[in-house]
């Protein structure tokens, strides 16, 4: 593993036991590893939304742009389509990515853009001193729902396999390993790669011995069928379900956005402008 | 001066803009001036159709509420506009279909016997309201091979039916010795100076009446070397554009009021984040859906206030395509050299409208912002002398290029230090400065008319068209500022040194810039509103300059 120094002078104020420290400690390992593998690291930008996920990118010392709720997918896309030959993380909670940016998120996966978000899933809003998520479980006690919240999760894993995602995966904050090749594995693949990060929350929402005592690595499992990525993903509905697989559910090749609009075009590189003396006579 | 105007109706789906367009490219190729305006409701079949295309020896931008010629393709134009034919005008309407008196031709039977479909009607009036003009066939027949793309041939065979059917001239339009411009929409010509100052990547969801620059760039892509992008809505469009901002390349949005709500956020990240973005904003009457399909200039407070925060962004409001093409232009390169948000407001006038246009191509250029060195370790926020710090990209070896909504420090990591903050927002606003002085040196407000006259008119956008001509006429002076944000106040007050009434002239009903000039000290006399959603006549304006000047 290379020596790059990826920490900043920005002081972390993520909570003591934060899930966050698992997914930046993977996301470290994982640039580093594509910088050894060859992908200059200024060729890396990692984007992030608003939320205790976002800070992430203030200890990263890569390209990054902080964006703001529940944007990511489109403030990707943008870079993306400026520049196809960056190698673009966005990052996102789980309420804005699931609640607030619902639509990007869904349209990103069925244009198939090239790029890969990570989602800090930790089914709580953490920032804003913890209300329910999309992916709360039912009956979640938030400061939004003293009585206990009334509507049921949202599984992302299915909603992503619906909406068309080329690459669907889990991981757990605690597997950093695992989920530093997860998110590795991701980048690298050509489309739209999706990682719902199950990533307890110490201070509203404790998961830890939950995830630790259900979740299991996918062993075996057919990542090129959309049927069996179906049934694996219905094993946990993010509330019922004993057993949680974490790992890749589904991959598969198609042709990525970025490629069908640019048709080879950097757009970034791009400085002259053309003539247009003929097109305006020919509107005469 | 010599001028005609001709109004042709009928359904939607009856081929109305095109035969329309065909009449204004007709007259145009004769040396006239052209004003065009088309006039639909919301919707894709029935309802009532119109297009008014007014040609002149001088450049105009505006229509009469009379026109010379009508041309009827069913009853209800009879019913509508039969009593805006002025004396001598002519009535031409489809005799199968329209009971009138005037020039009746067999419109329906002609297109059948050539075996074209119903909507070719609109050629073949073209053919019978050309040959009532005393055009020749040459003419036409040119005009159809070069503009009528599809069974150019049938197209030409109605055309000549009912041309050769018209009988004798009823009107003789003289060609002019003025050599015919090119004919060019608003948003044509938004889309061209944004080109010419380097866009490469325009983002838009549909809404009228910007879509047609959404769909004039797709159609162009390759030929302009841009990408359009139609994405799931207009919050995804403005956050793109800021996204491909950040990597280096030129963006622009485009829209109407309603979908501008929609950025608003997108806004105020565009200018917190530094990122140059150029949005297109066309104005139609609302509030809320309110009129799709027409004209109002509403939305001026709305674009100069919107975004939560305070900061500096630039406003231009063109009032003809040259004005459109050239303050895109403008708005693109100021985006980039100040790092802000940039805005062309239009209205559907403008922007659907079709005009004569002057502009050379190369009078727009693309300007190279302030770029980083390589000297040092780079930050993208860096504060120097004016505000601006030097923009590099991702991608750049030896440059960590971090972009940050939340307040941060020069290399771009979060803060919500009291002194940093101060520090980033004195930074930010301290451009507005400069970019306050640069406005003042360029040519940021026009006048017309009689330049001494103690009465002006002042306007903005597409309305000054209807302003000059009534002002040239009356003797009156008009005043149109070209920038809106900041407001050019010396040359404002320059301009309208010596006025001792002031008019202004808005299509609206509350008057924002009138609000706008009270806000800086200039007192503006009598206003003089329209709301209805269709722009000032030349006609009925001089009548309520007359009654506010009696």
């Amino acid at each position: 593993m290379s020596e790059l120094k990826l920490g900043t002078y920005a002081e972390n104020t993520w909570c003591k036991g934060c899930g966050n420290f698992g997914i930046l400690s993977a996301v470290n390992e994982a640039v580093k590893t594509l910088v050894d593998a060859g992908t200059p690291l200024e060729k890396i930008v990692l984007a992030s939304g608003i939320g205790c996920h976002a800070k992430l990118v203030d200890y990263v010392d890569v390209n990054s742009f902080y964006s703001i709720h529940g944007r990511v997918p489109p403030t990707i896309t943008g870079i993306k389509l400026a520049n196809p030959g960056l190698t673009v993380i966005g990052h996102a909670g789980d309420g804005d990515a699931y609640g607030e940016g619902l639509s990007h998120l869904i349209m990103s996966a069925k244009r198939n853009i090239d790029v890969t978000m990570v989602i800090h899933d930790n089914r709580v809003y953490g920032l804003t001193t913890g209300q329910v998520t999309p992916t709360s479980p039912l009956g979640f006690p938030g400061k939004s729902t003293p009585r206990g919240g009334v509507e049921g999760p949202l599984n992302p894993i299915e909603l992503m396999l619906a909406a068309g995602a080329t690459f669907v995966a889990r991981g757990y904050s605690v597997k950093t390993k695992e989920l530093a090749a997860l998110i590795v594995a991701a980048t690298r693949h050509k489309g739209f790669a999706f990682i719902d990060v199950l990533q307890p929350c110490f201070t509203f929402f404790n998961t830890y011995q939950l995830y630790n005592s259900r979740v299991y690595e996918l062993e075996g499992h057919d990542t090129s069928s959309l049927d069996a990525a179906h049934a694996k993903a219905r094993e946990w509905n993010y509330g019922e379900g004993e057993r949680i697989p974490i790992g890749i559910f589904y991959k598969v090749e198609k042709p990525t956005f970025d490629e069908s609009m640019l048709r080879g075009k950097v757009l970034a590189a791009e400085r002259d402008v053309p003539d247009i003396t003929g097109m305006i006579k020919s509107l005469a | 001066m010599p001028e005609y105007s001709v109004l042709i109706g009928g359904e939607a789906g009856d081929g109305i803009r095109q035969a329309g367009s065909l009449i204004a490219h007709l007259l145009s190729s004769l040396g006239y001036r052209i004003y065009f305006w088309d006039d639909y409701p919301s919707l894709i079949r029935g309802g009532h159709n119109f297009s008014i295309i007014r040609a002149s020896d001088r450049k105009i931008g505006a229509y009469k509420s009379t026109v010379d010629v009508l041309i009827a393709l069913d009853q209800t134009v009879v019913r509508k506009h039969a009593g805006e034919l002025n004396a001598g005008g002519l009535l031409i309407f489809d005799s199968d279909q329209v009971k009138a008196d005037g020039l009746g031709l067999p419109l329906t039977a002609i297109v059948k016997q050539a075996g074209g479909k119903p909507i070719m009607r609109n050629v073949a009036a073209l053919g019978g309201v050309a040959k009532a003009l005393g055009l020749d066939w040459e003419t036409v027949r040119a005009l159809i091979q070069a503009e009528v793309r599809k069974q150019t041939e049938l197209n030409l065979r109605i055309a000549q039916a009912a041309y050769d059917q018209a009988g004798t001239p009823r009107l003789q339009v003289k060609p002019l010795s003025l050599p015919p411009l090119s004919l060019i929409g608003g948003n044509e010509a938004i889309a061209l100076g944004a080109v010419r100052a380097g866009l490469k990547l325009f983002i838009a969801y549909p809404m009228t009446p910007s879509s047609n620059l959404l769909h004039f760039l797709a159609q162009n892509d390759q030929e302009l070397g841009v990408v359009a992008y139609h994405p799931e809505n207009e919050i995804a469009a403005v956050i793109t554009a800021i996204g491909g901002a950040y990597a280096g390349v030129r963006t622009m949005v485009g829209t109407a009021g309603g979908g501008f709500a929609l950025m608003v956020e997108g806004l105020s990240l565009a200018a917190g984040s530094e990122s140059p973005v150029v949005f297109v904003v066309g104005q139609r009457p609302g509030p809320s859906t309110g009129l799709p399909t027409y004209t109002c200039q509403s939305d001026l407070f709305f674009v100069l206030n919107a975004g939560h925060g305070e900061f500096v962004r630039f406003v231009v409001a063109p009032g003809d395509p040259d004005e459109a093409f050239l303050l895109t232009g403008l708005a693109m390169n100021t985006a980039w050299k100040y790092q802000i948000p940039a805005f062309v407001i239009s209205d559907k006038n403008l922007s659907e409208g079709t005009f004569s246009f002057e502009a050379r191509g190369d009078e727009v250029t693309r300007q190279e912002p302030a770029l980083w060195d390589g000297k040092g370790s780079y930050r993208r926020y860096e504060r120097t002398a004016d505000g601006v710090s030097p923009l590099a990209f991702p991608g750049r070896k030896g440059a960590v290029v971090k972009g940050n909504s939340y307040e941060h420090d020069e290399y771009g990591i979060t803060t919500e230090e009291a002194e940093k903050t101060v520090q980033m927002q004195d930074k930010r606003l301290g451009k507005g400065r400069y970019l306050a002085e640069e406005v003042e040196k360029m040519a940021s407000v026009k006048t017309y008319g009689d330049k001494g006259a103690a009465t002006a008119l002042i306007t903005w956008g597409s309305t000054k068209g209807a302003c000059v001509e009534v002002a040239e006429d009356l003797g009156l002076r008009v005043v149109q500022p070209l920038v809106l944000e900041p407001l050019p106040l010396l040359q404002l007050k320059a301009a309208l040194a010596g006025v001792e009434r002031l008019i202004s002239v808005e299509n609206n009903a509350t008057g924002g810039l009138a609000r706008l000039l009270g806000c800086h000290g200039i007192k503006v006399d009598d206003r003089i509103l329209k709301y209805d959603g269709r722009p000032f006549a030349v006609d009925g304006l001089k009548r309520r300059v007359e009654e506010a000047l009696r």
